[in-house]
């Protein structure tokens, strides 16, 4: 499509997304797979972008895996997301700030269930009253904290150390963004440019300074699909797929992979690791894998954030290759110390496309 | 290399922009009442072959028009030649001739590293 199209569907679905005040609900995977992640998010808004967010560490899960694996059935599921609602109600928020894609896909499946069947609701109202005794109102706003980014991309760009240019060429950095299938494709009118042209990440990148890769299988799922995943002899399903965009789009030379989801930085990270070691192919430049970042990663990258603080050595696929790039730099000694200067162990498995570690 | 308790599956798609119609186009020049298949299916209906084995004419008929030469030679092993098929189809193709000419012409195109 032109890019003039682009701009029509993209007025279509424009999303409100709140200005202030968010209560924050983490991600339960995130936390285990890029753990700095969501802490770089919450130093952004409250340090570079001065905004109120509260999180509550009574906040659960919202038990999506468990739901998208038919093992917690949905009364239980909207019983849990009502809680949450009460959490944000005490502490006197009504904006939503969500952490995960399937926590997102979650919420907006509920909410959208309640305003179609308000017999529901309040099913589910007099449940959570007899087992906790706590009320609660549905959030005024929700917005996944991709878009909290999108909407300030430009207050992060005015202020950035590190655009997404590649120094040793002048050229802008080529990305593949990648968005969470829950993001969008259930509501395409809850995602920012709907479910075919979705321009979260694409506006981050461009607002950076960076280059967005169009290629065939941009819209292809990264193979997470919870039980592709959940039993082990299933897992080939999931490096298939991951697999399937990684081919799609080698040919492009991306220099970086970019996503807004909890699943799909951590698998087509430790997918390349092992494709790698099951087939002996890489798909980044000389030998190494293409860096996998979460948005917050990066804008902490733009920002001129220390990688080892954003938790880039939590990645398989290692993330030097992109620092080279933008200029970043950093003491690679330093990759496993933690805040004490204390070695926190190395990886019992080998990076991608390092065979010397 | 390393197994890790699941394997990775190949990917189906045909890419019609890498696609060797070579084969296809031989069979077509050298038997052009094959041109004209329907793929309605009679002769797999009839096959003495595919009573006794999973022989699929139609079947041969796609993989030679998709281009998967490896597949298409097993699968021609299967006939017995008979010729029943012959007899069935609407659109009087000589589908045995089609048979030998696969199996005269398919070492020609088949992949080296397959």
């Amino acid at each position: 499509m032109k890019r003039e199209g682009k701009i029509q569907v993209w007025k279509d679905y424009q999303k409100e997304i709140a200005d202030d005040h968010y209560f924050y609900v983490r991600s339960c995977i995130r936390q285990n797979f890029f753990p700095g992640s969501e802490q770089t998010f919450l130093r952004i808004l409250r340090s570079e972008l001065g905004k109120d967010i509260y999180e509550n560490p009574h906040h659960t899960t919202c038990s999506g895996i468990g739901y998208h694996s038919d093992v917690v059935p949905f009364d239980t599921i909207q019983t849990i997301v009502a809680r949450q609602f009460a959490l944000m109600t005490e502490a006197g928020y009504k904006n939503l700030a969500v952490s995960c894609i399937t926590s997102f896909g979650i919420y907006g499946e509920i909410i959208e269930t309640w305003k179609e069947f308000p017999d529901e609701l309040e099913k589910i109202r007099n449940y959570l009253k007899k087992a906790t005794g706590r009320e609660f109102e549905i959030p005024q706003n929700v917005a996944h904290a991709s878009d909290i980014v999108y909407k300030f991309r430009e207050d992060i760009a005015n202020k950035q150390k590190f655009p997404l240019i590649n120094q040793q060429t002048g050229k802008p950095l080529k990305i593949v963004e990648h968005i969470g299938c829950h993001y969008s494709k259930m509501f395409p009118d809850k995602g920012v440019g709907g479910a075919e042209f979705p321009n979260v990440l694409v506006g981050m990148i461009e607002s950076w300074g960076g280059e967005v890769v169009d290629y065939p299988e941009r819209r292809h799922c990264c193979g997470f699909g919870f039980r592709q995943y959940l039993v082990m002899s299933n897992r080939g399903y999931s490096v298939s797929n991951s697999r399937k965009k990684f081919e799609s789009m080698e040919p492009y030379k991306p220099d970086a992979i970019l996503c807004n989801c909890p699943g799909c930085p951590m698998f087509m990270d430790r997918w390349q690791y092992v494709i790698e070691e099951m087939e002996g192919k890489t798909y980044g430049e000389s030998g190494q894998g293409i860096p996998v970042l979460t948005y917050e990663e990066l804008a902490g990258l733009v920002l001129g954030y220390d990688p080892w603080d954003l938790g880039l050595q939590m990645h398989q696929t290692n993330c030097e290759p992109l620092l080279d790039k933008m200029g970043i730099q950093y003491d690679a000694s330093l990759k496993y110390a933690g805040k004490d200067g204390k070695l926190i162990g190395k990886p019992m498995m080998v990076g991608c496309g390092d065979l010397e570690m | 290399m390393k197994n890790f308790g699941y394997s990775i599956i190949k990917q189906r798609t045909i890419d019609y922009d890498q696609f060797d119609g070579r084969l296809l186009n031989e069979i077509l020049e050298m038997e052009p009442s094959f041109k004209v298949c329907l793929s309605c299916g009679g002769c797999t209906a009839t096959c003495s072959a595919g009573d006794l084995v999973s022989f699929n004419v139609r079947r041969m008929n796609l993989l030679l028009r998709r281009g998967e030469t490896v597949e298409l030679e097993s699968e021609i092993k299967k006939c017995m030649l008979c010729g029943k098929c012959m007899l069935v189809c609407p659109r009087g193709i000589n589908l045995r001739n089609v048979i030998m000419l696969i199996k005269k012409s398919i070492l020609k195109y088949k992949p080296v590293n397959e």
